[in-house]
């Protein structure tokens, strides 16, 4: 993500594009989760907020001057206008900027990193749009609400910086009970992000992980005596028949999502696998899905 | 050159190469194909897997395979590989190149052709001079030897002769050969009596080689009528292996059609040299048969005219009535049934349904009175060609027949009673025949001894009576008269048709003579002695190759030659006219065998195949390359590279390498040039030319515009807006009608557009000429419009003019008009003139003129103005003035649905004006 920084305008401008279609999550009431903690979403029960809920008969102990005496007055029966209950919460969000990110297979595909960031930037706009708080994980940009935060978001995944091959979780700085989404192709160690997740668990954090990988990756589309080199050119690997190892990479492909999808159930998290190939709604959704419902 | 087969290489040292094949193997199975370097994030997880199998370090033995072949080809295709190399013609010096020229050469005449040709090329390469000789056509002297590209020029000329020489001919030319030369014999593959000896003289001067084509030969024997049938008879040379050929008659049909008449199939036994068929046809399409032919065998020889000999005449016998019943030696007709039975068809019955039959002859027997009806009838026959035959008798002698006046259907008249002479109660002995006179159609006919009259009918002194005689006693009085009507002619024997009165009808020369009168059928081949004094002069002559020609002026030939001709230069194959039959010469005749030729060992003998020298390294090269670009594609699909990141880059590679598809060359189409024509051509469009002068161009379009909105309001022509035509620039074809104002100042068209324009006016298009000065002049060169139109009209092709004369199509195509006005109102409007001859049929309003569209209309009343109107359709111009004005303008418009009318539908107001007539004369 070194050469070819995308400017921030054409992040922003992607990342509301990929947004507009999608019905903010107030429209989306009927998905809200009751019990959760998540940003001003309506919690299906009547409480502190500004939006109407119900009308309820009033029971003896009500206050005389909660009754809404313009509904009252359509009837014998005195009523109560209630409101839902809203609360607002913080979510984290990773990227994953190292240099196996920057890969396409074709001209035709995002970089696995672009996706990730449009992803994430959309998410960080819904979010933003229903009242959460949005932030990334680490120290570098704490939870904000509030339309100048996207473009901080914007700004903070569009920097460019010496990145190592392989990119580790980071999940320092997160803050109790909140939520998080890690963006990443997992394809490096494990470990880190055993680790990142059994410390945000820890704290009571939950989220989803997002597997972004190429079409390339899932297939292994190749043949014949071939070198492959990791792309910051840390790892090469030689095979005189790169056709016999499909197999075997495939399989250790899906040995690695068993993984990652043991880890999360463990740790109460959420994984999904999303292919540059794909359309990108598809994940965006799912992950409105991940963090909308209380598992 | 270096052959294999029919495979020659140019260098074949490269064939060398080959040998280090297995060198290259080797090498290519040394060296593994190179790695791919690739960037790929999931390498990680293919840390530590290690490969199976090492096979990909060495090429596969099918990509080596692949390899090899490419180079081997390379090798083979740089050894320059030529197919059927050119063998060169061995020797030096003199070549001559001798064509048999028979009709047997006919088959395959262009491979002939096409071989000497080789020969000849060759010998011009290597610098021999050449003599071509036909022995049907052979030089009054020796070869005469040319420069190559000389004799090459003779070769068109030469023609395959429908005649086969003769061995004395052929002898005495090879005793002028002198010289050393080669031979190159292109033989006819038959077997000549002169053959062995010529071969034998070719031989004393260099070396022979003899080519001859494989191909059959066949010889159709002359058709004979036996059993009721024509017994058609093909011969061929080689007996070899089974043939079906299929045998076809051809003649004119009624209508005077020539077309096949008759097909029938023909099939050779497996070793068998003759195959016969028989063809019964009835004898009226018998008779309209005039040759045969092989079908698909083009040789004079596969041809065989037929001549009178198949024909087989119908004559018609009536005798008067038969009174002694049972005598039938006694009965007129026996002898003549006798005679002309087995050589004629004979027609019985009454004379009425007899004369309905159409019989080429009619003979009465002793008949003396006819009715006048039939008599009359007999009369218009005779008249049409028809041979009435009399034979005198008791009844003919005691009637007054043709005895004071001469009756139309007896060519002298008689005296009464007639003469007997030598008789029991008479003097005398009885009478021989006198020498046939060389006037006579008996000429030449021997008389035998024995044949005496001893009774006959006598004719009356004439002044004619000499003219008609044919035949005369010893003392000269007539035995045979006749008398020419109209085509055909009246014969009267003057004694009886049985052998009551003469020894006459049980003699030879009785069928000889009905024969000579054309009564009876010939035999098909007639003696020389039969035909002695004749002369018979060639109606169609066969060329070599079997097609019909016409004779021209070739000189006649005399019988007796006739009868013994071979076919020959002086007697050609074909159709010989006698005074009143035709002979047929034919290439076969009835015992014609044909032999093959066999030649001493000797004599190389090759086939005519001319086989193509084809270089093959072109071809060999190319697929070399496609080796190759399959070799690329192999290697690239070893190395993984047709599939992963770089295979587009790869495949666009190939398509590079490989497309070379030419590009379509597409045909420069002017789109402009496009949508003139569809304007012009998707409606009717009237057309102006244009001149150069804006403002006349302007009235000419308005003026069309105006007479198109008119006939679109008036009539089923439903013009579009008119177009203004560049004569330089568009094509002309797509308009019926051009209005040409004239200017004294526009220049003049090219050479180009004036071609265009005659084109334009020979085939059916009009221009209308207006000259505008009808006001100042009158028609002709007195303006200086007229004297321009001149000038331009030159190079026109313009027929003759004349005024509209008042019958003219272009006065009632639409409106009955006389005058023809524009803004002026001369009656000087030229069209083409009709035909000199255009006559005015009674009772017929109008001539029947010239049956084309006139192709130019001039005139100076200035049309377009009148017609003119603008965009409003209000009229730009004023005619005249008042009421008198409008008519004339109204009458110009008229005018304009006459022309166009006229230029749509040509003369079919003509046509219609003949209507009522004829459904007068179809009496309705």
């Amino acid at each position: 993500m070194s050469a070819a920084a995308p400017s921030v305008a054409a992040l922003r401008a992607d990342a509301e594009g990929l947004a507009a279609p999608l019905p903010a999550l107030m429209a989306d009431a009927q998905h809200l989760a009751q019990t959760v903690m998540l940003g001003s979403h309506g919690r299906r029960r009547s409480g502190m907020g500004d939006e109407f809920w119900q009308y309820r008969p009033a029971v003896p102990g009500d206050e005389a001057r909660l009754i809404d005496w313009r509904r009252s007055g359509r009837s014998d029966a005195h009523f109560l206008r209630e409101k839902e209950w809203q609360a607002a919460q913080s979510v984290l969000l990773w990227v994953d900027n190292s240099a196996s990110m920057d890969f396409a297979s074709d001209k035709a595909l995002p970089t696995k990193a672009a996706r990730a960031r449009t992803l994430a930037l959309a998410l960080a706009i819904l979010l933003i749009r229903g009242g959460e708080r949005v932030g990334l994980s680490g120290f570098s940009l704490p939870p904000r609400a509030g339309e100048v935060q996207l473009i901080r978001l914007a700004e903070a995944l569009c920097v460019a910086q010496d990145v190592p091959d392989y990119g580790a979780p980071e999940a320092r700085g997160m803050l109790p009970r909140s939520r998080a989404v890690f963006v990443s192709d997992f394809l490096g160690d494990i470990g880190p992000v055993t680790a990142a997740l059994t410390k945000a668990a820890d704290r009571g954090v939950r989220g989803a992980l997002c597997m972004i990988l190429d079409p390339q990756e899932e297939a292994f589309p190749f043949d014949g005596r071939t070198i492959f080199e990791s792309m910051g050119g840390s790892l090469t690997h030689e095979t005189l028949k790169a056709g016999d190892l499909r197999d075997r990479y495939l399989a250790r492909l899906a040995e690695r999502k068993a993984a990652l999808a043991d880890l999360c159930r463990t740790t109460g998290w959420q994984v999904h696998c999303h292919h540059t190939g794909e359309a990108a709604a598809a994940a965006l959704l799912w992950l409105y899905g991940a963090l909308e419902h209380d598992h | 050159m270096f052959t294999i087969g029919a495979l020659g290489f140019t260098a074949p040292w490269l064939l060398l190469g080959l040998a280090a094949l297995p060198i290259l193997w080797l090498l290519l199975r040394a060296v593994p194909p190179a790695p791919i370097r690739r960037r790929f994030p999931g390498v990680a997880l293919l840390l530590g897997l290690t490969d199976d199998e090492h096979q990909t370090d060495k090429t596969p033995w099918w990509l080596l395979l692949l390899r090899t072949l490419a180079i081997a080809a390379l090798i083979l295709g740089f050894a320059g590989p030529v197919l059927n190399p050119q063998v060169r013609e061995p020797g030096t010096g003199p070549l001559l190149v001798l064509f048999d020229g028979t009709w047997a050469d006919a088959r395959d005449w262009q491979r002939r052709i096409d071989r000497a040709g080789g020969a000849l090329d060759e010998a011009g390469r290597d610098g021999r001079p050449v003599a071509v000789v036909a022995l049907t056509d052979l030089p009054v002297e020796g070869p005469a030897f040319r420069a190559a590209d000389a004799a090459a020029a003779d070769l068109p000329g030469l023609t395959p002769r429908p005649w086969v020489p003769e061995a004395a001919e052929v002898a005495t030319w090879a005793q002028t050969l002198d010289g050393g030369f080669d031979t190159i014999w292109l033989s006819d593959g038959l077997e000549h009596p002169w053959r062995a000896d010529l071969l034998s003289a070719l031989e004393d001067r260099g070396a022979v080689r003899v080519f001859q084509s494989p191909r059959p030969i066949y010889a159709l024997r002359p058709a004979a009528f036996e059993d009721g049938a024509i017994a058609l008879t093909l011969v061929r040379a080689e007996t070899g292996a089974p043939a079906e050929l299929i045998l076809t008659a051809h003649g004119r049909d009624p209508n005077g059609v020539e077309r096949v008449l008759a097909q029938m199939p023909l099939a050779f036994a497996p070793g068998a040299e003759t195959a016969e068929t028989a063809l019964s046809l009835p004898p009226e399409l018998r008779n309209r048969v005039t040759r045969f032919e092989v079908e698909g065998v083009r040789s004079a020889g596969a041809v065989s005219l037929t001549d009178d000999a198949l024909k087989r005449r119908e004559v018609a016998l009536m005798a008067g009535a038969d009174n002694r019943e049972g005598l039938r030696l006694l009965s007129p007709t026996h002898y003549l049934s006798q005679a002309l039975d087995p050589v004629a068809d004979l027609i019985d019955g009454s004379l009425s349904d007899i004369l309905l039959a159409n019989p080429d002859v009619l003979i009465l027997a002793d008949v003396a009175t006819l009715s006048d009806a039939s008599a009359a009838a007999v009369a218009e026959w005779i008249e049409a060609g028809g041979l009435l035959v009399r034979f005198a008798g008791p009844r003919l002698a005691a009637s007054d027949l043709s005895r004071a006046e001469e009756d139309p259907l007896m060519p002298v008249r008689l005296r009464a009673g007639g003469r007997t002479v030598g008789g029991a109660m008479s003097w005398g002995e009885p009478k021989s025949l006198r020498a046939f006179s060389d006037t006579s159609p008996f000429y030449g006919l021997a008389i035998p001894d024995d044949v005496t009259v001893s009774a006959q009918v006598m004719a009356q002194p004439d002044p004619v009576l000499a003219d008609r005689t044919i035949a005369a006693l010893s003392d000269g009085t007539p035995l045979v008269t006749r008398k020419r009507v109209g085509q055909g002619q009246v014969v009267l024997f003057h004694v009886t048709a049985n052998a009551e009165w003469s020894s006459l009808p049980l003699s030879g020369l009785f069928v000889s003579m009905l024969e000579r009168l054309a009564i009876s059928t010939r035999p098909s081949r007639p003696e020389a002695a039969d035909l002695a004094g004749t002369i018979w002069t060639p109606d169609a002559v066969l060329d070599g190759f079997g097609a019909v020609q016409e004779a021209g002026n070739l000189p006649g030939v005399a019988g007796e030659d006739l009868a013994e001709a071979r076919p020959g230069p002086e007697t050609p194959p074909g159709l010989y006219a006698g005074e009143d039959r035709r002979l047929a010469v034919n290439v076969a005749d009835a015992d014609t065998v044909l032999t093959p030729a066999t030649w001493p060992a000797r004599v190389p003998v090759e086939g005519m195949t001319v086989a193509q020298e084809t270089p093959l390294k072109g071809a060999i090269l190319t697929a070399t390359l496609i080796l190759l670009a399959l070799d690329v594609l192999a290697s690239l699909w070893i190395a993984g590279r047709l599939s992963g990141p770089r295979a587009g880059a790869a495949a666009a590679v190939l398509m590079a390498a490989l497309v070379v598809a030419p590009q379509a060359g597409a045909q420069d189409r002017d789109p402009a040039v496009e949508d003139f024509a569809l304007a012009a051509t998707t409606e009717v469009v009237l057309g102006h030319v244009v001149t150069g002068d804006a403002e006349l161009d302007r009235i000419a379009a308005a003026g069309l515009k105006g007479i198109s909105e008119t006939l679109y309001a008036r009539t089923s022509i439903e013009p579009a807006a008119p177009i203004a035509v560049d004569l330089e620039t568009d094509e002309l074809a797509f308009f019926p009608f051009l209005y040409w104002p004239i200017t004294p100042d526009q220049p003049r068209p090219s050479d180009e557009a004036y071609a265009k324009l005659n084109t334009y006016l020979r085939t059916g298009g009009m221009i209308l000429f207006d000259t505008r000065d009808a006001d100042v002049a009158g028609f002709g060169a007195s303006s200086p419009e007229g004297r321009k139109l001149q000038e331009l009209a030159r190079p026109l092709d313009i027929p003759p003019l004349e005024p509209v004369p008042s019958d003219h199509v272009l006065t009632r195509t639409f409106y009955l008009l006389q005058d023809f006005p524009g803004r002026h109102q001369s009656r000087d409007v030229w069209v083409e003139a009709a035909p000199p001859d255009a006559e005015r049929v009674e009772g017929m309003p109008f001539r029947n003129l010239n049956d084309n569209v006139t192709p130019v209309v001039i005139g100076g009343n200035d049309w377009a103005a009148a017609w003119a109107v603008d965009d409003a359709g209000n009229r730009l111009f004023p005619v005249g003035r008042g009421y008198a004005g409008e008519r004339q303008r109204e009458i110009a418009l008229r005018f304009g649905v006459n022309l166009i009318m006229h230029v749509l539908t040509g003369n079919y107001k003509s046509d219609q004006v003949h209507v009522p007539a004829l459904l007068d004369r179809l009496g309705q």
